[in-house]
């Protein structure tokens, strides 16, 4: 299993040819607290960058892209209960959804960890 | 000799004696005030009404089941509740508002007078023209103002806030670009430096919004921006002075170049108190400005007032403007152009954005405030905003980063950010430890270019002697900030409430009241 990330700092671990999608630590720590998830609907047809989920913070409100397109296969409906779990668990426990890849060379295009974190040591 | 024996010995205060908590939980003047549902009952109501006539009513199963559960207070306890709230705000009559990017400035009381005399404060709109004949001639005179300060064609009177003047302008640049037979032109640029506003506005009427970086020194990038001009340009909205403080240099060459390329200039007018009598933005090629009335005018807004934004047109957009607008004949009479009188004079008008003549008491108010100040005194208004800025500026610069202190002198408003404070310590945390000293805190994190920004605008209306106190107290809180002092991050001490847990109140909102149960009332 590999990851990845987007320069939106969207993160996305890929198992075989489904992805699990999330934001990344640095991202939950510039959003501050995250008081409200909305995560897609299973079916839901995306398309590599769509906003495919709304993560909102005392900050404000922002919109998470899809790293890939896809298939929605599953929202974390933990996270309407807890989204504090963003928090505390950004690249764990605190995933928004799972999507089943249509096009995996899209992959090539993002950031391993190593140059993602080269990329938020400039921001 | 014959005594008084009331009990009554005057004396010093002994000293050194302490205060002990008060059985009620106020400090004298400094009431703790319930909520309004925690005072009165469901038992009792403030007003006494006979039983209705009406035996029948015909709601059907409509008709509510059980009591609605408010409490009832008396008129007595309803005034106090909410003079005793007011009591804790905080207000232009009270102090500095150093809101940056707001103007919140003093509201001169003969504004007031002006507006409550009989026949401004009681017309109506539908009265006929014959009997407002007053009311329109200062709605004239108003717009005449406007059109002279701003070098401008024509006004659009009626929109009645910044935002919706923003509406009506770029709805005047959307009439004209479909009249040319150029609706295709579908993106409007907004430098990243501007009013959260201008691209909302751009994109509720159907635009694309495409961001223009800054420069360093916090100006539009002029090379940038000419370089996305092209076929699919309808229009720049840019902000002058921008929201960095900062009055753009290259207006006149960004307008040449945006005009060159077959689109529209629109300027956000929102910070003319910093240049009006100085520039007339017509002179440097903007087509459409929004005024705000409740800004540069003096008008009461933020609760205390609405807001007023009249937009000012170029010639090339006047045609488009929106009805209804006055119009003097040679003998004085004016009179209202609007659907039914319009005929075939103003074709192409867009419509109508509000069902009268807009914020006729605000009109009253600004009209007020220009004669009173006059052509020289609105000059001194810019002047004097400008130098307050800069004098904020430069008596914190040196405890304070200001990214753009290097830029040249400021327009109305100081920006610093909050490079330097202690780790862990934030903008949030000196503003609520402003609170603490007493004043509205400035503008935080706006503009977003600028980490942890704080926005100062202290406006012209206010002395050097309470600037003084404002730098003193924002000095203070930097240097606690700088040294990491913790009772920051609790601040604000001294405010009714204390630092209020928003990621709690946001999480778990709390948004009916539920009457407590009852205590249980000791037998008799």
């Amino acid at each position: 299993m590999s990851r990845y990330f987007t320069e939106d700092h969207e993160w996305i671990d890929v198992d075989g040819d489904t992805g699990t999608v999330g934001i990344s630590d640095y991202a939950q720590g510039q959003l501050g607290d995250i008081v409200f998830v909305e995560v897609p609907d299973e079916g839901r047809q995306l398309t590599k960058g769509d906003e495919a989920a709304v993560v909102e913070s005392v900050k404000a409100a922002s919109d998470v892209y899809s790293p890939v397109s896809g298939n929605v296969v599953e929202g974390n409906a933990a996270l309407a209960d807890d989204p504090s779990l963003v928090n505390s668990d950004p690249e764990g426990e605190g995933w928004f959804f799972r999507i089943q890849l249509s096009d995996p060379s899209e992959l090539e295009e993002l950031m391993d960890e190593a140059a993602y974190e080269a990329f938020v040591a400039k921001l | 000799m014959s005594i008084n024996q009331s009990g009554w010995k005057p004396t010093a205060p002994a000293k050194g004696e302490g205060a002990a908590p008060t059985f009620t939980g106020n400090k004298a003047l400094m009431l703790e005030e319930p909520l309004i549902f925690e005072i009165g009952s469901t038992k009792t109501t403030g007003v006494d009404f006979a039983e209705g006539d009406v035996a029948h009513d015909r709601l059907g199963d409509l008709t509510r089941k059980a009591p609605i559960g408010l409490p009832g207070l008396s008129e007595q306890e309803t005034v106090r509740h909410y003079t005793r709230l007011s009591r804790q705000n905080y207000a232009i009559d009270l102090g500095l508002f150093p809101l940056g990017s707001c103007t919140m400035k003093h509201n001169p009381r003969l504004n007031e007078k002006m507006a409550r005399l009989p026949g401004f404060a009681d017309v109506h709109p539908l009265q006929p023209v014959d009997t407002v004949q007053g009311a329109l001639e200062v709605i004239n005179q108003l717009a005449f103002w406007l059109i002279d300060l701003t070098g401008m064609h024509g006004v659009a009177m009626s929109p009645k806030a910044g935002a919706h003047g923003e509406l009506c302008g770029i709805l005047c640049i959307k009439a004209a670009l479909e009249k040319r037979g150029e609706g295709h032109r579908k993106v409007v640029l907004v430098p990243e430096s501007a009013h959260g506003t201008n691209p909302a506005t751009a994109a509720f009427a159907g635009f694309t919004v495409e961001d223009i970086p800054a420069t360093p020194d916090g100006r539009v990038d002029l090379d940038a921006l000419t370089a996305r001009l092209g076929p699919d340009v309808a229009a720049v909205m840019i902000t002058n002075p921008n929201t960095c403080g900062l009055f753009e240099r290259d207006l006149k060459a960004i307008s040449d170049a945006v005009h060159a390329a077959g689109g529209y200039v629109y300027c956000d007018g929102a910070n003319f108190n910093a240049i009006v009598g100085r520039v007339r933005p017509g002179d440097l090629g903007v087509d459409a400005m929004h005024i705000n009335l409740h800004k540069t005018f003096s008008t009461p807004h933020g609760g205390g007032g609405p807001g007023s934004g009249p937009v000012v047109l170029s010639e090339a957009l006047s045609p488009f403007g929106p009805l209804p607008f006055t119009e003097r004949h040679g003998d004085g009479y004016i009179t209202l152009v609007e659907e039914e009188t319009v005929e075939d004079r103003h074709p192409d008008s867009f419509g109508r954005m509000t069902a009268f003549h807009g914020q006729m008491g605000m009109f009253t108010r600004a009209l007020t405030y220009i004669l009173s100040h006059g052509a020289d005194g609105l000059r001194q208004v810019a002047e004097d905003a400008v130098l307050n800025a800069n004098y904020v500026l430069r008596s914190l610069e040196d405890v304070l980063d200001a990214p753009f202190a290097a830029s040249g002198p400021c327009m109305h408003e100081a920006i610093f950010s909050d490079k330097g404070f202690a780790d862990g310590f934030s903008t949030i945390d000196a503003a609520k430890a402003l609170i603490d000293e007493g004043f509205h805190p400035m503008t935080m994190y706006f503009p977003l270019v600028v980490h942890g920004a704080m926005l100062v605008e202290p406006t012209e209306t206010e002395s050097k002697a309470a600037l003084d106190q404002f730098i003193g107290a924002l000095r203070s809180v930097a240097e606690r900030a700088k040294a990491g002092d913790p009772s920051l991050k609790t601040a604000p001490h001294f405010a009714p409430r204390s630092r209020l847990d928003e990621t709690l109140a946001a999480r778990k909102p709390v948004l009916v009241w539920k009457e407590p149960a009852p205590v249980a009332e000791a037998a008799e």
